[in-house]
């Protein structure tokens, strides 16, 4: 039928981001032994402390095995084929933006994220990555002069290494999962924040992703630690050029949260997803986890999930301060051969503690679209409670929709409610609204956004925006 | 009115339109012929071919055109999307409007009545300007703002919907609007609302063309011209009176209009 075929046009809108930047790396020889992770920490001039972090974390690595329990096919990944270290080429130390590669100023302008002085972006603070290590990092000054601090976890390894020593580590263990094991060992760069007591960040901080080697993995580690009665509104985004070969990438971000702190963290994801055939595309298999420490903390995670042949991705929250509140918000876009498995652990610990999980799945093409969560009250979470809603929209009559709660209460004072749906933009549907007049990109865009407005709600409004357009983007034949 | 009006130039025209879904024929030679300020009533049978006939007027994709042509003011609109027919002036109130949820039925108005003004080249208008627009019409069919905030058409009563479809018909103005049973599911009031709702927004330039089973609607807006249709094809076209002889006497009594033919 006709509009099958103009729903499958409509939702092949070609990746935007896929260039590669032609620019001399550094980078060390495929494969992963203790030699290469001494390498790593070596041409970081890391401390000893860290490079046993590493050690520890490679060694339980080789006796773990991969996982397999998520709803995904994939081809065996072949670590010793991956490159575990690649960085742009520049002057030993930078100490201004002036000294950066044009090159690489350009590729972040490209990507809509500009870097220098003249044309940053005004509001948000920006840590712009680039395959290993971080680029910049704009407004650092002014946000100092409030206590924050925001840089490269590198940095942060020089600079603040307390605190990297006391709380690296401390939310997601070394040992936590195979994929967390790996980045432990291989972590190249990240983002580090600190906002001191009773601070309340004056702007958004924002970390750009970009993974531009095609043999390359990206292993990086974010870490943000909200002091008392502090908060921040973090966000984060990620793009990749189309190579014909799948790129690893395993990040690790841990979030700890004190007495009547608030983190609220915002992914947009949209790495390259692979072509229509499932050739290419980047393997997303990423651990993010938040730690409510405090009493009344808060931890609020929203993700827009687009690209990626691949996402294995479960954002957490350990809600131990009593009254803590965890959130998880997500939108989960598939399309063509895309495969996620993605939701969120909510883990009570803590009396009185609550959560609340929204997730909306789309599927489109022959996609595989999972939902998969879990629910635990412990012995001592008395009063607390949770609600999750997991709704899926299928486009068209190839794609698929899963959901796997897990609920699991040992505490019978407690509340564990939990919704779910599935939909389908029919033929109908788009009829009608054609009927009306309206286009019927416009229609397919109204509906998928409609579907996702308690999402798009929960994300910090410049985000908010530029999640509707990604979405629209995505869904539409014409524009780009 | 009506020797005036067989002067004009018809809005629609239908001429010997076959045409069927998935192969299996529907619509076996259909003429019809609408000008402005007529109205026109479709009667027949469940399954006749009234509401394909509507749907494929207002191009829903599911439909095959194998024979003939459908002309919107002198032009044929086969190659034209559904919403470039609905921007150029052809309305279609379905007989079960689809719910939609997450998209509210304010925002959808604005944007159906916003892609026909930028058609009519009038000036698109904003959210407040809107609001004050739709309040108006909102009058006409006794409707309550409250409906504008809901998604579309989810959670409303039978007769909302209906009302909710004269509603976009009363925005989009347009030049002909084919009603697909929109008296069906109504009790009586609501029918009264609804067809004076339908009588205050036509006027002499508009084109109606009313599909239902029942002379109630035809006694609040009496047609020009009745069609009986039986199995894909007009079998008899008469004036108001042909409807109450139908009403009399039942669709067995047009079988014998096919026996003669």
């Amino acid at each position: 039928m006709v509009t099958k075929n103009l729903v499958k046009d409509v939702v092949s809108e070609p990746y935007k981001y896929g260039f590669v930047t032609d620019i001399e790396t550094e980078k060390i020889s495929k494969g992963l032994n203790e030699d290469t992770i001494r390498l790593i920490s070596e041409k970081k001039e890391e401390p000893e402390y860290l490079l046993n972090f590493r050690l520890n974390a490679f060694r339980k690595w080789q006796k773990m095995k991969e996982p397999n329990w998520a709803d995904l096919g994939y081809k065996k990944i072949d670590y010793q084929d991956i490159i575990y270290y690649s960085a742009p080429k520049q002057k030993e130390k930078i100490s201004s933006l002036d000294e950066v590669d044009p090159k690489l100023l350009e590729t972040f302008d490209k990507l809509g994220i500009p870097l220098t002085e003249q044309k940053k972006l005004t509001n948000v603070a920006v840590d712009a990555v680039f395959d290993s290590v971080s680029i910049a990092t704009t407004f650092k000054k002014e946000l100092a002069e409030h206590g924050v601090i925001f840089c490269s976890i590198s940095e942060a390894v020089k600079d603040h290494s307390d605190l990297i020593e006391k709380y690296l580590g401390s939310v997601v263990p070394a040992n936590d999962n195979y994929f967390a094991a790996l980045n432990s060992a291989v972590f190249s760069d990240g983002s580090f924040v600190y906002i001191p007591k009773g601070v309340k960040c004056p702007m958004d901080l924002s970390s750009y992703f970009r993974i531009n080697s095609g043999d390359s993995g990206q292993f990086e580690r974010t870490l943000i630690i909200a002091e008392e009665s502090s908060s921040v509104s973090y966000l984060e985004g990620c793009t990749a050029p189309m190579f014909d070969t799948n790129t690893l990438h395993a990040a690790v971000v841990e979030l700890i949260a004190l007495d009547d702190a608030s983190i609220k963290y915002s992914t947009v994801q949209n790495w390259y997803a692979g072509n229509e055939e499932g050739v290419g595309g980047i393997f997303n298999f990423v651990t993010k986890r938040g730690k409510c420490l405090g009493k009344r903390s808060k931890i609020s995670w929203s993700q827009v999930e687009t690209g990626s042949a691949i996402t294995w991705k479960y954002p957490s929250c350990l809600l131990l301060g009593e009254e803590s509140v965890g959130e998880f918000y997500s939108v989960a876009l598939t399309n063509n051969l895309q495969q996620a498995d993605t939701g969120t652990k909510m883990i009570h610990i803590g009396p009185r503690t609550k959560s609340t999980i929204v997730s909306k799945g789309i599927s489109a093409g022959n996609s595989v679209n999972s939902y998969r969560g879990l629910v635990k009250m412990g012995s001592k979470a008395s009063g607390s409670r949770n609600y999750s809603q997991c709704d899926s929209m299928l486009i068209g009559d190839q794609a698929a929709a899963n959901t796997f709660p897990y609920i699991q209460s040992q505490q019978p004072n407690s509340e564990i409610e939990h919704e779910a749906s599935t939909c389908r933009i029919s033929e109908d549907q788009l009829f009608y609204l054609q009927s009306r007049g309206i286009e019927f990109e416009e229609a397919v865009s109204m509906m998928v956004s409609g579907f996702c407005r308690d999402v798009f709600n929960q994300l910090p409004m410049e985000f908010a925006a530029e999640a509707d357009k990604l979405l629209a983007l995505k869904l539409e034949g014409s524009v780009g | 009115m009506q020797s005036k009006t067989r002067e004009l130039d018809p809005i629609l025209e239908v001429n010997n339109l076959f045409a069927s879904i998935e192969n299996l024929p529907i619509l076996k030679g259909v003429t019809i012929s609408v000008k402005p300020g007529e109205i026109h009533a479709i009667m027949g049978r469940n399954g006749c071919g009234k509401s394909t006939l509507s749907k494929i007027i207002a191009g829903h994709p599911s439909y095959k055109i194998t024979k003939g042509e459908i002309k919107f003011i002198g032009n044929d609109i086969q190659s034209l999307e559904p919403e470039e027919r609905a921007q150029s002036g052809i309305f279609l109130g379905f007989q079960y409007p689809i719910e939609i949820p997450g998209v509210s039925n304010l925002e959808f108005l604005r944007v159906a009545t916003n892609a026909r003004r930028k058609f009519l080249n009038k000036e698109e208008l904003d959210t407040f300007d809107f609001e004050d627009l739709v309040k108006q019409k909102l009058d006409l069919v006794k409707m309550d703002s409250a409906f504008l905030s809901r998604s579309i058409n989810q959670g409303f009563s039978g007769g909302e919907k209906k009302r909710n479809e004269i509603l976009q018909m009363a925005l989009l103005e347009p030049k002909i609007a084919i009603l697909d049973e929109t008296d069906s599911g109504l009790d009586i009031d609501a029918l009264r609302i609804v067809a004076s709702g339908i009588k205050k927004i036509s006027n002499e330039r508009t084109g109606i063309i009313l599909i239902t089973h029942y002379q109630r609607l035809l006694d609040e807006i009496k047609p020009d011209y009745v069609h009986v249709m039986s199995d894909g094809q007009i079998i008899k076209t008469g004036g108001s009176d042909l409807a109450l002889e139908l009403e009399k006497h039942g669709y067995e009594w047009t079988d014998n209009f096919i026996k003669e033919q």
